[in-house]
């Protein structure tokens, strides 16, 4: 699993390598994009997934203690985490998609070279940007899409897993000795919790005060 | 090592040239390449020959029915490091010579003739200082340090002249360059060696080499009647650019006059040298590349101007050398901000020539 | 005094054991959801083989091509496709999964002693993955194809074609994933299952080599997937990173895609280099001279392999520092394959050699390798790379280096364990015939594309000036010759199923825990878990075995 992850790091390494070289040459432009996200929810969101890795980590002590329905109460505790978390990251998206903010051919600069015409651009105090400097906010969307949609993506095949390991967990199969899928698979829950929790500062908290 | 012997080396490039194993050294870098290039077969000859050796000398002599019992050994470290350090020492030896050659390819003289060309799906395109335009060919003179500067317009491309030893990839968005000097006149291949989509084979042309009279002549009769720097100040005045940039004191812009090579602040106070890929920035990402002490108001030009159109501006700006040559530009183009919305009827065009040979451009 | 160390049993008595992993079940079914690593190999290998020939047929039809300076014998948008397909094929679905699907899965467990690889399911699905991501390639080349050339070059890729990258992308997706499951399975198995007494530095260099690989599986392949990933969200939303309007950077994907790329070669040869450590070890009855010198040279190229990416690069613009770098790199990456070259050679020494076929196919990987490395420096340097740099000098180098150097490795591995995998021996002279072919064949379809190279022909043209046309021809006429040394082996190997002669468990008196075991090997491979009590390649402990061997039929 170890391995695993190091892939894992690989993958998401490389984005990161992506964003971060964009993000050096277009400053203001992702300063305007990052504000366009909402804190409030992203913020909930990492409370929520870290408390699920939290609830992850007990779910892999109680099965280590063989104590059945509150390692089937963690599990499921987790999952329902999960499935918040991904419900907040759709209303987001939902968000975006309304304001002409997902990149392609209905992307709208109006925010952004025009400000006052957005209420949450006026609320960061964010002033009108060139028309360029503008059309790089583009690219700091699709990178937001491209990192949180890879993580959502990673985060719905675990819950996939989560949903498994209830059932079989119900059964009483890891609660008499066998522990190893629920501690292998609670590294990989941490992981994408970890991973997360670079994304969050890396884009919801470009340039704030 | 063409000064060691310069009859064997004749005798070697003609020869290999002849039976068209080689090609033609018609720059002078070629010769500089091809010694690297000898050593390192001399060299992959000599390894080669060795292990060749190697194998089949222990293959008869060890072979089963002479040598029935094999001696077990473990190994010398004495050996080891003879094939580690002989083998890392040439290679080390070949970098370096390696280096030198490559940044001799890419770091231009001072004093090279400058030809742009954009390639794009699937032709080149050069464009001479003097506004001599060619497909697919590319016209140089013997023993004159040309530079060419290079963008395409659509995928990557590579611009390619074996003859002279000399390739760069040409990128879209940014310029790359490359510069040599040819030796001999001739006709040569031109290629495209950077696959390009469905006519990347027919992406080829002809590099003339012409003595520097026949290249005179050459120029003379291929112009198209304005040089690239007329057609930049054509552009520059159709697409309203002095209506900023303009000599006055309350100027919007910069002056132009004498920018080209200078040293610039920007407002982020980063320093920079403004040469030919800071200006194609500067009109397609403006609001990226202010001057210090003005607002971000420049508009972009993507997609208003092609990278011919680019090429001509940078040209029309290179030129630039004094205030006197902007008002000429304002004035016979009737641009001051007074007159803005009347643009200037286009065709309309200075009377002076620029000058022939690369102005100074510092004052 | 015999000139041949083969040792088979007396054929009149001699039986294939009827108890072996072929015949333990039986059914389609038990062939498709086996967990048995070397059903899998097996399953692997006729897989593989089947996209060689695909892979094979498509070389053909550019070499067909080339036989004229014009573009005759197909539009370019096909000739496009068709050199395309060949490169994904050949690469991915076949050269990063030979030896290490094939052989690698065999007999890596059985050479440490274990039973099976360490996740056998994860095995399977390794199979499985590569197959669909095989028949998607081959579904998108069935609709369509892609032009793109098997580097997928942006912008071109991203906006420049209407032809199948993202299917093609995808398929290159899912078979990246076999590779990782392969490459973990492997580094947990060789750290974990061990037989007892089977310390790192008695491990047979096969295993080092393929653990090298491994880590370059797991680390490298990845960040293909992620550009991959980027370019098809490129084509199909325009976001913007590769594209210098919208303020993406082209040269960014190249660095992408090189990263795993380069490190991929090594991905390559590696696993190959392990399987002439082995052959050349048998066939001169000694012990690999430098066993450490070489171990830490598979581990030496794998690390030094991720830092040379950009010398792919050196044209395209990136600063000239960056260049040095790269390049001085790359002449650090060429040492290790030059010492297993001369470690291999001097195993040689005081040895006594035999030619059977697995040898011959060794030393033919021996001097096509050194020909292909050293050509390889030529492209390190960055002033001779001008020059030859995505001309036929490139192509001329990475075929010498893939397939006279790791495709010949692979046949001599092939040759080597057929006995051990099926039971059977081949027809030895027609098989030292075919080796003799394929390595004139090789050499003469791609020593003229060096000189092709130097005079400057570019790369993926359909049409080339008339003075190259002679040195053209010779490249056909030598593909020709190297299709039919391709082809034999399959005969001639179909052929010894049935008729071959029994091979016993030891034909060639080799030391590997491998051999020490019937052929076709038992599904558990060993019937007493082996015990580890001697060194690698300990040819003295062998002598003993034989004075104790009873030839065991059941």
């Amino acid at each position: 699993m170890w391995l695993f992850l190091l892939t894992e790091v690989m993958f998401f390494g490389g984005l990161f390598t992506v964003y971060m070289i964009y993000r050096n040459w277009y400053y203001p432009a992702f300063v305007a994009g990052s504000h366009q996200l909402s804190i409030p929810m992203g913020g909930l969101n990492s409370v929520l997934l870290i408390t699920s890795s939290f609830t992850m980590a007990l779910a892999v002590w109680f099965a280590e203690a063989r104590k059945k329905s509150a390692l089937v109460l963690c599990l499921i505790l987790t999952f329902v985490l999960g499935v918040v978390f991904l419900g907040i990251k759709g209303l987001e998206y939902k968000e975006k998609f309304e304001k002409h903010h997902f990149p392609g051919t209905h992307y709208s600069l109006q925010s952004f070279i025009n400000p006052a015409s957005d209420p949450v651009a006026v609320a960061a105090g964010d002033k009108a940007l060139p028309q360029d400097t503008a059309q790089r906010t583009e690219l700091f969307f699709s990178l937001y899409f491209a990192m949180t949609g890879m993580h959502a993506m990673h985060m719905i095949v675990g819950m996939g897993i989560l949903a498994f390991m209830i059932f079989r967990a119900r059964a009483g199969a890891y609660t008499a000795g066998h522990t190893q899928f629920v501690e292998y698979f609670g590294y990989y829950w941490h992981f994408v919790d970890i991973v997360w929790i670079f994304l969050f500062p890396l884009l919801y908290l470009i340039n704030r005060h | 090592m063409s000064q060691i012997s310069p009859v064997l080396w004749q005798f070697l490039v003609k020869w290999l040239t002849n039976f068209a194993l080689f090609p033609p050294e018609a720059s002078k870098i070629a010769p500089q390449m091809d010694a690297l290039y000898f050593f390192i077969v001399l060299v992959s000859l000599i390894g080669l020959t060795i292990v060749v050796l190697l194998v089949a000398s222990f293959s008869i002599l060890y072979n089963k029915e002479r040598h029935p019992n094999a001696v077990q050994i473990e190994g010398s470290t004495l050996l080891e490091a003879t094939w580690t350090i002989i083998p890392l020492g040439l290679f080390l030896v070949m970098f370096v010579w390696g280096a030198l050659i490559y940044f001799r390819v890419f770091t231009p003289p001072a004093n090279a003739m400058n030809i742009y060309v954009v390639g794009k799906q699937w032709m080149w395109k050069a464009e001479h200082e003097g506004g001599q335009h060619e497909i697919n060919s590319l016209h140089v003179p013997t023993g004159r340090a040309v530079q060419l500067t290079l963008i395409s317009q659509d995928v990557f491309h590579s611009f390619s002249v074996p003859a002279f030893r000399v390739k760069r990839e040409v990128i879209p968005g940014r310029y790359t360059t490359v510069w040599f000097e040819a030796t001999v006149p001739g006709t040569y291949h031109l290629f495209c060696s950077q696959y390009c989509g469905t006519s990347h084979s027919q992406m080829i042309g002809d590099v003339v080499v012409m003595s520097p009279e026949d290249f005179k002549k050459w120029l003379a009769s291929s112009t198209s009647g304005a040089s690239l720097a007329q057609d930049g100040e054509r552009l520059f005045a159709s697409l309203s650019c002095a209506a900023c940039h303009n000599t006055r004191p309350d100027a919007r812009g910069p002056s132009l006059a004498g920018v080209y090579g200078s040293k610039l602040t920007l407002a982020t106070g980063q320093a920079v040298t403004a040469d030919d890929a800071y200006l194609r920035e500067a009109i397609l990402n403006p609001s990226q590349h202010i001057t210090q002490g003005y607002a971000p108001i420049m508009p972009t030009y993507q997609g208003q101007v092609s990278e011919e159109g680019v090429i001509a501006l940078v040209e029309y700006i290179k030129h630039l050398d004094s205030d006197y040559r902007v008002q000429q530009t304002t004035t016979t183009t009737d641009l001051l901000p007074e007159s803005e919305g009347h643009a200037a009827p286009a065709g309309q065009q200075t009377v002076t020539q620029p000058p022939t040979t690369k102005g100074k451009v510092n004052p | 005094m015999s000139s041949t160390i083969v040792s088979l049993p007396d054929q009149s008595t001699a039986r294939i054991p009827k108890d072996n992993y072929l015949t333990r079940e039986n059914g389609i079914l038990s062939w498709l959801l086996t967990r048995d690593h070397k059903r899998i190999g097996i399953l692997y290998l006729i897989s593989m083989t089947f996209f060689f020939f695909i892979g094979g047929a498509l070389a053909g039809l550019i070499r067909l091509e080339l036989l004229t300076p014009q573009s005759d014998l197909m539009a370019a948008d096909t000739y496009n496709k068709v050199f395309t397909m060949h490169g994904v094929i050949m690469i991915f679905f076949f050269l990063v999964p030979s030896v290490p699907g094939a052989l690698g899965n065999f007999f890596l467990p059985m050479m440490i002693g274990a039973k099976d690889l360490a996740l056998p399911k994860m095995n399977l699905a390794s199979w499985y993955l590569y197959m669909a991501g095989g028949l998607l390639a081959l579904w998108a080349m069935i609709t369509g194809g892609v032009d793109t050339g098997w580097t997928f070059t942006t912008p071109l890729s991203t906006h420049y074609v209407n032809t199948n990258v993202i299917t093609t992308g995808l398929a290159i997706f899912i078979a990246g994933f076999s590779s990782i499951f392969t490459g973990l399975n492997f580094i947990v198995t060789i750290h974990k299952m061990r037989a007892p007494g089977m310390t790192w530095f008695r491990m047979p260099l096969f295993v080092w080599a393929n653990y090298a690989a491994s880590i370059l599986m797991v680390l490298g392949t990845p960040v293909l997937a992620i550009a991959i990933v980027l370019v098809a969200l490129e084509r199909t939303f325009g976001i913007g990173v590769f594209d210098p309007t919208k303020g993406g950077d082209p040269l960014l994907f190249q660095h992408l895609f090189w990263f795993y790329s380069h490190p991929a070669v090594y991905i390559m040869i590696l696993p190959g280099m392990g399987v002439i450590s082995e052959v050349i070890s048998t066939f001169s009855r000694k012990r690999v001279f430098g066993y450490t010198a070489v171990a830490f040279s598979s581990v030496a190229i794998a690390v030094f392999g991720f830092f040379v990416w950009a010398h792919h690069m050196f044209i395209m613009g990136i600063s000239n520092y960056a260049v040095l770098v790269f390049s001085l790199l790359t002449m650090l990456v060429a040492v290790p394959s030059a010492i297993k070259i001369f470690n291999w050679a001097f195993t040689l020494y005081k040895g006594s050699i035999t030619f059977e076929t697995p040898m011959l196919y060794a030393f033919g990987f021996m001097g096509l390798f050194t020909i292909g490395g050293m050509t390889g420096v030529f492209l390190g340097v960055s002033g001779t790379d001008i020059h030859l740099t995505e001309t036929y000098f490139i192509v001329a180098h990475f075929h010498f280096v893939m397939v006279g150097g790791m495709l010949m490795a692979f046949l001599a591995g092939i040759h080597f364990w057929w006995p051990k995998m099926t039971g059977r021996m081949y027809p030895e002279k027609i098989s030292q015939l075919a080796a003799v072919v394929t390595f004139i064949g090789f050499n003469l379809t791609f020593f003229p594309q060096f000189i092709l190279g130097t005079l400057g022909m570019p790369r993926r043209y359909a049409s080339y000036p008339p003075e190259f046309q002679i040195l053209n021809v010779f490249s056909t006429a030598g593909a020709t010759i190297l299709g039919v040394g391709y082809l034999l082996p399959v005969l001639y190997l179909v052929w010894s199923l049935k008729y071959g002669k029994i091979a016993g468990n030891n034909p060639w008196q080799a030391t590997g825990l491998e051999w020490q075991t019937q052929s076709p090997p038992l599904t558990e491979n060993f019937a007493t878990p082996p015990i580890m009590d001697h060194e690698a390649y300990d040819y003295e402990w062998l002598e003993n075995q034989k004075e104790k061997e009873v030839a065991s039929v059941r």
